[in-house]
């Protein structure tokens, strides 16, 4: 297609908190100079900058594009905001990587930052936002309805067992206490501590839920002469995709995240990965729930439909099991539900997991068996969009 | 050499800093009011809501007939053809049971948010709406409900007019 | 089906949303303000390799990107760079009198603050005009840009 060939080729971000006094500039340029710190380049070394955040409500600023771009790096700089709310972590790389594969720039900073804490009494507040003001709204939702619909859809399919999917939030718990950024990492949590936790919305209790946070994250991409020039162990974008499904979300089977396994065919098209259980390393699946873990996993063709939960309980999604026949670590991370999930933060927080898990920097986390090729994906808007990105070394 | 070193340390602030005055903040309430216009498709469904009817829309090129209705078929992207009038029964396809407001306050009785497939419309299509008269735990995927209606005099054109979907008996 | 006059249905469905922000002021705003309120003191950020000072402070250089640690003390006085005088409010009504709203740059420094200007008649009012900061009594300051109660003309 005449593309150039794309690297990351460094990754900083900020430790993930409940609140952060930082303002939401200040977050970005904590990530975005420690990502340019990470690689030895200055910010005279960027051509433009993508900028990802979540709906502009989320840091109670209108307008956050120009609000975030001076923390950024795009003082006098093409940039761009991009958003597709969950998604926005993952797309933001999409963005840039076209910005260099198309020849515009030989080098690009993509940065995403959320402040969930400048809401009161809590974001959720923000949040009903996302529901159709004139026939769902006045039904009085919160955010939860709909991820508890999804998730009783996706059990009642297959016949799910909480305790299956519980599995997930404790993997990724455990996992997080390996993570630096992490703001709940739990050692030690058991799945019984998961069902014993407050019911939310059921089928959603507490510790099925991600926490909502503040942070940010940024990596640094290259053109294929600039990365070799820069890092000697670039890791290169190899396929990207993504796709949306219709936003009459009562109107299709949410049981099955179609949209997801379309993202997936053409990032894996592009990659010219024919079976991905084999030729995927490692996975971080977009997690701001237990479930959807699972569920994302069968999308992109990583599980059989209805099976994922099965294959968590053997141990397969483990970080260090190795010797399990199927073993495909996923989330090693400790994904949303561990590390945090500061929205657009969070998804480029996992991209940035598999940069430093195929570059052997992830310390304590790293997954053993020099993995070769790594994806990262996320999940938005109205519980209807994938993005996918497919890294490779 | 591992990621460790490009985590920045970002400052946690405390609920109590607030409250102690360790921290300075300044709050704002922006005046979001607003005034959306109805549409042509949801304009007359509601118009429908308020004499105690549910309507949807069919398109005669894939057959469809979905709720709540749009002037268009997004699948076949052309005009879909007609107002098709539905019941006001359905089945349940998905629901939950919601112990929280969206300001997380806990509510003793959990609201039943539910996915009601419309009666009529084509299979798997339907709205969001309440559940009532009914045992949450009772509650199953698959149930038989009906719309129990306001008093005609009291409506107002609103998804509200229904009050709740109630089950069937059988 | 009978035909519904859609004339009649053009009514718009009217909502709120349930939106409050409560902002911190940043690593560097927490420091500014709190002098301000503490001390009635006007504090920047100088970038020694840009040459720059910033007002209000910042964390880090916008155009290097550096960190900034230099805290400089600067005055309260300044420069109307721009000014606009306002008759209405946000419904579009008129005010019982004409606001005058500035941009007055900080002396020495390469940045300001949009904020009133007081005792002073709008007509009066010119570009490049020497102003100062008047503060709100110490036991009034919360702590933000309303510890300053406006700018007015330097006395001279």
């Amino acid at each position: 297609m005449g593309m150039r060939r794309v690297a990351i080729v460094g990754a900083g971000m900020t430790k993930f908190v409940r609140r952060a006094l930082e303002t939401g500039p200040e977050l970005a340029w904590e990530a975005a100079s420690r990502a340019l710190a990470s690689c030895d380049l200055r910010l005279s070394d960027i051509d433009g900058v993508v900028l990802g955040t979540a709906p502009d409500a989320f840091d109670a600023v209108h307008m956050k594009g120009e609000y975030l771009s001076d923390g950024a790096g795009a003082w006098r700089k093409p940039y761009i905001r991009t958003y597709v709310g969950g998604g926005t972590g993952v797309f933001s790389v999409i963005q840039g990587w076209y910005h260099v594969a198309s020849g515009v720039f030989d080098t690009c900073l993509v940065v995403c930052e959320e402040k969930m804490s400048s809401h009161i009494p809590h974001p959720q507040g923000a949040f009903i936002t996302i529901f159709d003001h004139i026939l769902e709204r006045p039904l009085g939702p919160n955010l939860l309805w709909i991820f508890a619909m999804e998730m009783n859809a996706y059990m009642n399919r297959y016949g799910l067992r909480k305790e299956d999917i519980a599995y997930v939030a404790v993997k990724n718990k455990r996992n997080a206490a390996d993570h630096p950024a992490a703001m709940l990492g739990v050692r030690d949590i058991t799945i019984k501590d998961v069902l014993d936790s407050p019911v939310l919305a059921w089928p959603v209790q507490r510790m099925d839920v991600s926490p909502i946070a503040d942070g940010a994250v940024a990596v640094v991409l290259a053109a294929d002469h600039v990365a070799r020039r820069v890092t000697d162990k670039p890791v290169w974008i190899e396929g990207v995709g993504w796709n949306v499904d219709t936003t009459y979300w009562t109107n299709r089977d949410l049981s099955y995240p179609t949209y997801l396994e379309e993202a997936a065919r053409m990032a894996y098209r592009m990659a010219g990965i024919k079976e991905p259980r084999k030729e995927i390393h490692v996975v971080e699946p977009y997690d701001p729930f237990d479930y959807k873990e699972l569920h994302h996993l069968e999308g992109l063709l990583l599980a059989d439909r209805g099976k994922a939960p099965e294959d968590a309980a053997t141990g397969r999604f483990d970080r260090d099991n190795e010797n399990h026949p199927d073993w495909l670590p996923s989330s090693p991370s400790g994904g949303l539900l561990g590390v945090g999930n500061p929205i657009a933060a969070a998804g480029l927080m996992k991209v940035a997991e598999i940069f430093w898990q195929l570059r052997g920097e992830a310390g304590d986390r790293q997954i053993p068996g020099n993995p070769k090729r790594g994806l990262a994906q996320a999940w938005g808007d109205l519980m209807q969009i994938g993005t996918v990105v497919i890294l490779g070394v | 050499m591992t990621m460790e070193q490009w985590v920045y340390p970002s400052v946690y602030v405390k609920e109590d800093d607030f409250r102690e005055g360790r921290v300075l903040y300044t709050t704002w309430q922006p005046r979001l009011f607003y005034a959306w216009d109805r549409g042509t498709a949801i304009g007359r469904f509601l118009a429908e809501l308020k004499q105690g009817r549910i309507v949807g829309r069919r398109c005669r090129r894939c057959r469809r007939v979905v709720v709540p209705p749009r002037m268009f078929c997004e699948h076949c992207f052309r005009p879909n053809d007609e107002w098709v009038p539905l019941a006001d029964t359905g089945t349940v396809i998905t629901f939950s049971r919601c112990y929280i407001t969206w300001d997380m306050r806990r509510l003793e009785h959990p609201q039943i948010p539910a996915v009601i497939a419309i009666d009529g419309a084509s299979p798997g299509v339907g709205f969001l709406h309440h559940l009532g008269e009914v045992d949450p735990e009772a509650v199953h995927i698959g149930m038989k409900v009906k719309a129990v209606w306001k008093p005609a005099d009291q409506r107002e054109g609103a998804i509200t007019d229904i009050l709740y979907f109630k089950p069937m008996t059988e | 089906m009978e035909k519904v006059n859609i004339v009649t249905q053009a009514q718009p469905w009217v909502d709120r949303f349930p939106l409050t922000g409560r902002y911190t002021y940043g690593v560097a705003g927490e420091r500014f303000f709190r002098e301000l309120k503490e001390n009635g003191r006007f504090f920047g950020t100088r970038c020694t390799a840009c040459d720059v000072v910033y007002v209000p402070p910042r964390l880090y250089c916008l155009r290097c990107f550096a960190p900034l640690e230099e805290w400089v003390e600067v005055p309260s006085t300044g420069t109307v760079h721009t000014f606009t005088v306002v008759h209405q409010d946000l419904d579009e009504a008129p005010l019982p009198t004409p606001e005058v709203i500035a941009f007055v740059q900080i002396d020495g420094c390469d940045g300001g603050l949009v904020h009133r200007l007081g005792e002073v008649a709008p007509e009066d009012v010119y570009i490049g005009m020497s102003v100062e900061a008047v503060l709100k009594p110490t036991a009034e300051r919360q702590g933000g840009l309303t510890d300053i109660a406006y700018f007015r003309p330097t006395l001279r």
